[in-house]
């Protein structure tokens, strides 16, 4: 009747490896084809960035539901504990691009024998020891936030001890926190130093809104693809429909805060603070505008009705061109500071190099997937997500 | 003349399960009035989803092209003001003024709808069948084509298990 278990195919694992290689021999090109280093390291950072973050709202979703005691979400959440899976694996890639040279590449202020009078003022918090402290406990809270939220799900399923759930319940409350400051503070140290001179407050929220949107972009996605394995079928319309819902709002509130960002520096006209986007509208006109159309008049248009968001021939094709969306987002918070205008475009080394990540986060969410049951029966709100029904 | 019957249930599962007998005997319930919503009544009832929603995107759209233009005609017709030496014609910031009158447009024209339609509202008559369809009974109406039809129609609300069933005549 029900595959509770999901089984990885050989042939699923044959199209992530494909992919993989696809990314290292993109990466490959780029280093040998004449591609400037900037523009691979950019790329790397970029794909990195990307994909830890779908993985971390992953755990979002999880743990956010979990202290809010909601219970339609669980019949999804072990696809959000599958993605939060790639948190240690895309953090130790990320740790790794920047020990490789990465940092010393992109980021200006690393150059600590030629800084100007500006970041000379901010070598107390912008260095390279203080930056890789930071770093390290950023991915190892999660790695272990991560594995911990996972382990207690899995043994509340196994044992159905409550003791498990009010376990998920702190560890949740305390991940929370923590990535209440941590997702701002590493968007600044990540993202927001490459224009090291530039600044702006909201830049952190407005980094998450950004990856909550694709976060539940990828969510639906993976369901679907499990859906059209014959996984899930536990998962009906009204839960998706909650998923969709969460699409729509968070594509809005992401527009929001571009817009609130950008109206306010646009307004002030302050030479330091409007040359972000001044670069970012001069080189990469269409992509400036692109970027708005992908990310908020599509989803906002095409997610408005109640239907759109219950039927999969809507939902997933936003959610494709959403998460094509806040990659064009992220290029445009990474490229104009870390390569330039003249330098940048898409090509291979960027279409590549995003396949080849997208390889690694499916197999290591899939992977997670075959560890527990698909449904998590002995939860306490098991039923109550059987029985849920989204009115409106 | 208008004629319809009334009949009260005292408690929700019961009024469900009364509604499918009646249904299933080919009677058209064409009103339920209760203290509180009742889930699956709408379903019971066999109505169509509320286009309130429709309204409400009319209503938006309306608020948003006015809110745009009258902003554009003020400050590039009207009176135009040289703010900061930013151009007449400055999008950005129309757009908060535009989110707003959408808000506002969509937000009233909803309201007025959802009013009109119920026929609610200041100023409008309203019928109390029964004083305690406001606390703790729930009251169902059948419109009655011709007086023949009444008595059978009365006979199979009683099977439902409905209380105090009464014919009104209205001019």
């Amino acid at each position: 009747m029900e595959n509770l278990t999901f089984i990885l195919k050989k042939k699923t694992v044959t199209i992530f490896l494909v992919m993989i290689a696809v990314g290292v021999l993109s990466l490959a090109y780029g280093f040998l084809g004449g591609v400037e280093v900037k523009r691979v390291a950019a790329n790397l950072l970029l794909n990195n960035y990307y994909f830890l973050s779908l993985g971390l709202i992953g755990l979002f979703f999880v743990t956010v539901h979990t202290i809010a005691e909601s219970g339609w979400q669980t019949s999804v959440q072990r696809v959000g504990e599958a993605m939060s899976a790639y948190i240690p694996v895309g953090g130790g890639l990320l740790l790794l691009f920047f020990v490789l040279g990465g940092l010393h590449s992109i980021y200006p202020w690393t150059h600590s024998d030629h800084l100007d009078a500006i970041l000379l003022k901010k070598v107390a918090y912008l260095n390279v020891p203080f930056f890789y402290v930071r770093l390290l406990v950023f991915i190892g809270v999660w790695s272990l936030l991560a594995h911990y939220v996972r382990k207690a799900s899995v043994n509340l399923d196994l044992h159905g001890d409550m003791k498990y759930f009010n376990k998920m319940r702190t560890l949740s409350a305390i991940f929370i926190v923590t990535y209440a400051v941590t997702s701002v503070v590493s968007s600044w140290d990540w993202l927001m130093s490459l224009d090291p001179h530039w600044f702006s407050t909201l830049y952190g929220w407005y980094i998450f809104s950004s990856m909550l949107a694709s976060g539940f972009a990828m969510l639906i996605l993976v369901i679907y693809v499990l859906k059209r394995m014959g996984y899930l079928s536990h998962v009906n319309d009204e839960h998706m429909h909650d998923l969709g819902k969460y699409l729509f709002g968070f594509s809005i509130f992401w527009a929001y805060l571009w817009f609130s960002q950008y109206m306010l520096i646009w307004y002030a006209n302050i030479p330091e603070e409007t040359i972000y986007y001044l670069e970012r509208h001069k080189y990469f006109t269409n992509i400036f505008y692109v970027n708005l159309i992908l990310n908020f008049v599509i989803p906002f248009f095409l997610l408005m009705t109640r239907k759109s968001k219950r039927v999969f021939t809507v939902l997933v094709p936003v959610s494709v061109i959403v998460i094509i969306g806040h990659w064009v987002d992220l290029y445009m918070a990474i490229m104009p500071g870390a390569v330039g205008g003249e330098a940048s475009g898409i090509g291979i080394v960027e279409i590549g190099l995003t396949i080849g990540y997208l390889g690694i986060f499916g197999l290591v969410t899939f992977w997670s997937l075959t560890k527990a049951p698909l449904a998590p029966k002995n939860h306490p709100y098991y039923k109550e997500s059987m029985d849920y029904h989204t009115h409106y | 003349m208008n004629k319809y019957i009334t009949a009260y249930y005292d408690d929700e599962e019961d009024l469900l399960r009364g509604l499918k007998q009646i249904k299933a005997k080919g009677i058209e319930v064409a009103d339920v009035l209760t203290p509180f919503p009742v889930h699956g009544l709408d379903k019971a009832l066999g109505m169509s989803r509320s286009k309130l929603t429709r309204v409400a995107f009319a209503g938006g759209a309306v608020g948003a092209i006015i809110g745009f233009g009258f902003q554009a005609w003020v400050f590039t017709q009207a009176y135009p003001l040289n703010f900061g030496g930013k151009p007449f014609f400055a999008v950005p910031s129309f757009i908060p003024v535009t989110f707003e009158m959408a808000v506002l447009f969509a937000a009233f024209s909803m309201v007025f709808a959802f009013l009109i339609s119920n026929k609610i509202g200041p100023g409008a008559k309203t019928v109390i069948h029964d004083e305690r369809i406001t606390d703790d009974r729930f009251l169902l109406v059948v419109n009655v084509q011709d007086e023949e039809n009444a008595h059978t129609i009365e006979a199979v609300l009683n099977d439902a298990g409905a209380h105090g069933i009464t014919l009104i005549k209205k001019n």
